[in-house]
């Protein structure tokens, strides 16, 4: 046993330093892997920082309560009397000013474009008020001051006011009956939020001649208060409602693109891992082929078969692992972080986003490619072990 | 084409090798067809709609409601043909994740300037009499197993029927196609009767989401997009027109590019493949650098070599390319019935003009450094070194 190990660490390593003299050709394992786990792992960081952005929204002691059957906040409708309802609910906390912390809030969209560009696209105006920073303690204003309750004002949040033109202090944007005027910007720490507008409720209400509510945010007394506070609402004949955390709700809204960008990304990345397998036979093949001299000679010297065949499938796998690495270095460098706004067509919005290259992907992207590298050394290995001793030393 | 065979053998030499490369090069011309053919998809729609409509919306956002009252306004406006309110019913069927776009749309205006919809006769005269009718596209019906006769229960996701219930429950009348079946993607849809969906709802009674206007003179559309949005300046209910093909295309471009996403993955796949297919052809030249000094030894010109070498490498990429674009079409239909929307796709001669393009830039990129090698071989030397 022992040798034999020892025969696969010294048949290995000789392996493994004659790369160098076969550079061109094990660079072709490389590069092929490398552009393989790149692009898988670019993709699937869209997907992942999508999915990121909106589980990262709300609190699990936050719920979010919409009329009963609608899919989302903009189809959901809330008049003030079920609104009330809410507020008058058991489990709702009090706010600093004695009053229970919940807000009932539009959800608009207005046209806005996106720097550099004239098309119009469907930016989340939020009315609320200015109780909001304590019903969403994350969010707080980082420039200029929040709009004046009653007034045409408005906050961008940081990712739209980066993403969409006109958002900056001073700046007038189109929100419903004409002209506002933007006199802040705050930070909600990424989420969702910031890709959104907000104004005072009753001014909006005003000028886009609404007299309901899309919905409450309610802060609860604890998160495990969620059960009797939906119960309570659920039960209560008055109103037809329904009541989320907000967690569950916002991540619920990232399936469909995230499942999108997922069957694209695994698509891509199988059929080009085979492409990248073919390359990878190729490469080793033509590298059992120019030292099947050298291989017979070991197994003329006595060394078995086993460490023939896995000290192929190492070569292999070692420069596999390098590929995998390499492609997952380079799509860290180029895509993490990297910001983009889509169209999020489970609420008919744009949502602004970072690619995320996480560790869990890079991972993925290894593992991919060591089956790459470990399918493409396997049947070389194979031939290298079944070569005639007699025939492969004559061929010199 | 005397050295057809010759080529032909020289490709024959290492089979492995050869069938190996080439596949890998099929690999990326797969991906190539696939990834087209889905760019074409999101953008044909866009492309192909129709410059003899308008769509008129709220003006700062689509999601507004505008009364009805403005359908006829419009209607009454010179060069308007018909006018067809339309709603965004937004329900699904069973399941959330069921997606498909519901309308509910003032059914004979409707199809009246739609001519790309076409359904049998007496099915779209069913429609017209049938106030809880329904009318799906093929494909719909196909992937949820309907027929004509059919009730089909919807689930409301924005409107209420009046008195709170979420459940719709509307009569399949008929099914439509598409004139042309690459326009499918575009049109899977369900169609519902603006008037029956006005009167039922709960709220909202009395608007439209959007009005679609036919004209009578195409040329006319800025003109009357302009006076459409004048009649309502300074209304409550202020209005944004434009073409259907400027308003689908500016909703496309909310997706962010995707085109520009598909080139870059396309450009990585291409780059990758360079370099394998590149390495491979290099040292296949290596490999037969006596045979090619035989070759000239035997009166072969240096550009006759050269032209040998170029024709392997050009031989093996439009075969592969070929090879790759066939199993596209194969799977295509199954891709089509994956991505919901997307039921038109298809290999489009551009497409395949294009691939050929490509194959041919390959085999240049790869083949040239070797096939100046071996022109440029000297006889002798080539003759010795083995």
């Amino acid at each position: 046993m022992a040798s034999s190990l020892q025969q696969v660490i010294s048949v290995t390593a000789m392996n493994i330093r004659s790369i160098p003299s076969r550079l061109g050709t094990s660079f072709v394992i490389v590069i092929g892997i490398a552009g393989v786990v790149g692009v898988m792992v670019a993709l699937l960081s869209m997907a992942k920082g999508f999915e990121l952005t909106l589980a990262s929204t709300g609190r699990a002691d936050r719920a979010i309560i919409m009329r009963g059957g609608s899919n989302d906040e903009l189809s959901s409708v809330l008049v003030r009397e079920q609104a009330q309802v809410v507020l008058d609910a058991p489990s709702v906390a009090k706010g600093a000013d004695g009053k229970p912390l919940a807000i009932g809030e539009l959800f608009m969209i207005t046209d806005v474009a996106k720097r550099g560009a004239t098309t119009p696209n469907n930016v989340v105006v939020r009315g609320t008020t200015t109780r909001v920073f304590e019903l969403r303690p994350e969010a707080k204003i980082v420039e200029g001051r929040m709009f004046t309750p009653g007034l045409r004002e408005v906050v961008a949040g940081r990712s739209a006011q980066r993403q969409f033109a006109g958002l900056n202090i001073g700046d007038k944007v189109d929100v419903r009956d004409g002209p506002w005027t933007v006199v802040g910007v705050f930070d909600s720490k990424g989420d969702v939020h910031e890709s959104e507008i907000w104004v005072d409720v009753d001014a909006l209400m005003t000028a886009s001649r609404r007299g309901a509510y899309n919905t409450v945010t309610a802060q609860l007394t604890s998160a495990d208060a969620f059960q009797g506070f939906k119960d309570a609402l659920t039960s209560d004949p008055r109103v037809t409602i329904q009541a989320q955390r907000e967690p569950e709700y916002y991540a619920s809204r990232s399936e469909t693109l995230n499942k999108m960008i997922t069957v694209l990304g695994y698509s891509v990345a199988v059929i080009m891992g085979i492409g990248a397998l073919f390359g990878a036979l190729n490469t080793m093949y033509a590298a059992v082929a120019t030292r099947s001299v050298e291989i017979a000679t070991l197994r003329a010297i006595g060394f078995g078969n086993g460490p023939v065949v896995i000290s192929v499938i190492l070569e292999s796998l070692v420069l596999a692992t390098a590929g995998g690495i390499l492609g997952g270095a380079l799509a860290y460098v180029f895509f993490n972080g990297y910001t983009v706004s889509t169209l999020n067509m489970q609420t008919f919005s744009q949502v602004a986003f970072q690619f995320r290259v996480t560790p869990d992907l890079l991972w993925k992207g290894v593992i991919w490619a060591c089956s790459i590298g470990l399918i493409g050394g396997l049947f070389p290995s194979i031939r290298a072990a079944r070569l005639p001793i007699v025939d492969a030393l004559r061929s010199s | 084409m005397k050295y057809f065979p010759l080529i032909w053998a020289a490709l024959g030499r290492r089979k492995p090798r050869t069938i190996l490369t080439g596949l890998s090069i099929a690999i990326a011309f797969l991906l190539y067809g696939m990834l087209n053919a889905v760019n074409i998809a999101f953008n044909y729609g866009a492309e192909m709609s129709g410059v003899d409509r308008l769509v008129t919306t709220g003006r700062y956002s689509i999601t507004q409601i505008l009364p009805y009252g403005h359908a006829h306004q419009i209607r009454s406006l010179p060069g308007v043909s018909s006018v067809a309110a339309s709603d965004w019913f937004g329900g699904y069927y069973q399941d959330q994740r069921n997606f498909f776009p519901q309308f509910a749309v003032e059914q004979e205006e409707y199809l009246g300037m739609y001519p790309e919809i076409v359904l049998p006769e007496q099915e779209k005269q069913a429609f017209f009499s049938t106030r809880t009718g329904t009318i799906v596209a093929k494909t719909l019906a196909d992937r949820y197993h309907w027929k004509v006769g059919d009730k089909i229960p919807m689930q409301a996701g924005i409107w209420p029927l009046k008195g709170g219930s979420n459940v719709w429950t509307f009569d399949l009348v008929g099914i439509f196609d598409t004139a042309n079946p690459k326009d499918r993607g575009q049109y899977e849809m369900m169609l519902i009767r603006h008037d029956f969906f006005d009167e039922a709802r709960q709220f909202g009674t009395g608007t439209a989401g959007w009005y679609v206007t036919k004209l009578k003179n195409p040329s006319a559309a800025g003109t009357l997009a302009k006076l459409i949005d004048n009649t309502f300046a300074n209304s409550p209910n202020e209005t944004r027109t434009d073409t259907e093909k400027a308003f689908n295309q500016s909703f496309m471009k909310q997706l962010g590019d995707i085109g520009l996403i598909i080139s870059s993955i396309l450009g990585a796949v291409f780059f990758t493949l360079l370099f394998l297919t590149g390495n491979t052809m290099m040292q296949s030249v290596r490999e037969r650098i006596p045979e090619l000094a035989v070759l000239k030894t035997l009166g072969y010109t240096d550009f006759l070599v050269l032209a040998l070498v170029l024709g392997e490498a050009l031989l093996l990429t439009l075969i592969s390319a070929v090879l790759g674009l066939t199993m596209a079409t194969l799977v295509l239909p199954w891709l089509a019935s994956q991505l919901p929307g997307l039921s038109g796709l298809t290999i489009t001669l551009p497409t395949i003009y294009g691939a050929l393009g490509i194959a041919v830039l390959l085999s240049f990129v790869v083949g040239l450094p070797p096939a100046l090698r071996a022109m440029r071989l000297n006889i002798v030397d080539a003759l010795m070194g083995h």
